[in-house]
């Protein structure tokens, strides 16, 4: 042992003190989240709004506060490659147009939104230069090179508050995406009220119960050590009420995306952030 | 080769001669165990990194055996004295035979 | 005995019956068998090893463990109710500034982790730790 005893006291001490991540407030890289907000005035249910990180153990909750700890972002540097790498029959990679991804920053917290009558999602921006103006095939909404990018792009929002626009074009979207949260679907007859408004902080088994916030997508899940999309998560949801899920991309989803950004109005942008 | 196996290492640009340092290292690969079944029951084989080692200026830092129970995505932290300036090589053996290495530069004072 | 549908019932149903009964043990045999065949069956000591885990793991997928032992020259680590006991053995070089080391492991089931570090001296040390896992409502 080539190390003073003392030295290993401190270190020891260090470490134990980084690893105890108060449960209540979020910093990543020394930057501070805010997990907790008073909920925006459409929500007639809820008074305060938490970010899910709040809902999770201080392991989990550790994982996130420090960009290399969070496996998310092995994902998010193969999301910097494929950002670079030309593809399709214009010889044009992402960054031919967007020469910096940081001109990204603040997309995340509007998004989904309005453009032409569509509501569109990240997802849509992305496949659509890449059908559009590269020549290239469309990646698969819920893949491994679109969570990449969608992380990498997402990423340049981190710490800013989410903010859609529900009025104007996007009212329609807004509504349907409301009715959506509130309508009891599958075999097991429930909706996504019943879980993350009526029994957030709950346990359902072994699962602590969150409020189903958004603002954290795509996100790294411990269960699949992968990053997750938004849609991809609303299809699990589905299939353990044993429903019929709706198809990812498809109106329905875009809807409730739009509905569920809204709900987290003022919460931190935390992609990638790490979940169970 | 595994598609897609990325590494990551994080180490200290500078430090004073003799300084305890630490290191953090992350890799992207499967790691499949060789327990699971796919969809049609048979046994997927298994197909993980079987020994990460760190070496700095051609001598040992660590050197560690991963069996199937290490987690999807191989982390590890440890610590490192450094002498004199020089430059970490960080290597993974993947069970397929392939080897991934990385290496970073550091300064000391 | 004649094989009769009736008899063939009994036999496999006391087959499975044995198996089931054996598999808890076995496991548990099989950790001990790995520890011998580390430490050649040498005296554990206690106390010189410090092993962090969660007390509960929220996903038995990634289960962050640390481990420290002052003086060891390597650490293995196994987990006694994985379908195998071994996870990872640490062997500390030269220029390696403690003896410790973090990773983060998976656990099949609520199990012990078991930590055993052989030292300068050649002796060996054990600590070890329960970590619940949990199965998740809804795994999504």
């Amino acid at each position: 042992m080539n190390m003073k005893p003392w030295i290993a006291v401190v270190v020891a001490g260090l470490a134990s003190t980084a690893a105890a991540q108060d449960q209540n407030s979020l910093s990543i890289e020394g930057e501070d989240m805010v997990t907790e907000a008073a909920a925006p005035a459409h929500m007639e249910n809820l008074d305060t709004i938490y970010s899910g990180w709040r809902f999770r153990s201080g392991e989990t909750q550790a994982l996130e506060t420090d960009d290399f700890d969070n496996p998310a972002f092995v994902f998010v540097d193969q999301g910097i490659d494929l950002f670079d790498k030309v593809d399709g029959t214009e010889g044009k990679a992402c960054s031919s147009c967007h020469e910096n991804v940081e001109d990204f920053a603040g997309l995340r917290t509007q998004l989904p939104k309005v453009q032409d009558g569509k509501l569109v999602a990240m997802e849509d921006l992305v496949n659509g230069c890449r059908t559009e103006r590269m020549g290239a095939e469309p990646w698969k909404w819920s893949g491994g090179q679109m969570t990449a990018v969608t992380a990498l792009i997402g990423l340049q929002s981190r710490g800013m508050p989410m903010d859609v626009a529900i009025d104007g074009d996007a009212a329609p979207f807004w509504e349907q995406g409301k009715e959506l949260y509130y309508t009891r679907v599958g075999q097991l007859d429930m909706s996504c009220s019943n879980c993350h408004e009526d029994n957030y902080g709950m346990m359902i088994r072994a699962d602590h119960l969150s409020q189903g916030q958004i603002n954290g997508f795509p996100t790294y899940r411990l269960k699949n050590a992968k990053l997750n999309s938004i849609h991809g998560r609303f299809k699990g949801c589905m299939k353990n009420i044993r429903a019929t899920p709706f198809a990812e991309g498809g109106d329905e989803f875009k809807a409730l995306e739009l509905y569920l950004a809204s709900r987290g109005e003022g919460l931190s942008v935390e992609t990638p952030s790490v979940r169970n | 080769m595994a598609s897609g196996v990325k590494p990551r290492v994080k180490v200290p640009k500078t430090a004073s001669a003799g300084d305890t340092i630490t290191i953090k290292t992350l890799i992207s690969h499967k790691m499949e165990s060789g327990q699971r079944k796919d969809d049609d029951g048979n046994v997927i084989p298994r197909s993980i990194i079987n020994r990460f080692t760190a070496d700095f200026n051609g001598q040992n830092v660590i050197d560690v055996t991963l069996e199937p129970a290490i987690s999807t995505n191989p982390y590890f932290q440890f610590e490192a004295v450094v002498p004199e300036s020089g430059e970490f090589t960080f290597t993974w053996y993947d069970d397929d035979g392939d080897v991934y290495d990385t290496s970073k530069k550091i300064e000391v004072s | 005995m004649k094989l009769t549908r009736r008899n063939l019932l009994i036999i496999s149903s006391a087959g499975v019956a044995a198996t089931a009964m054996g598999s808890l043990p076995a496991f548990a045999s099989l950790t001990d068998d790995a520890i011998n065949e580390l430490t050649g069956g040498a005296a554990l000591g206690e106390g010189a090893i410090t092993l962090t885990a969660p007390e509960i793991a929220e996903n038995g997928n990634t289960v962050p463990i640390e481990v420290d032992a002052p003086g060891a020259v390597a650490i293995t680590l196994f987990a006694d109710g994985n379908p195998v006991p071994n996870v990872a053995t640490f062997k500390f070089g030269p220029l390696s500034a403690s003896r410790s080391a973090s990773t983060r492991i998976r656990l099949a089931t609520t199990q012990n982790v078991v930590a055993i570090a052989q030292m300068e001296d050649g002796s060996f040390q054990k600590a070890s730790a329960n970590v619940k896992v949990t199965i998740g409502g809804c795994g999504g």
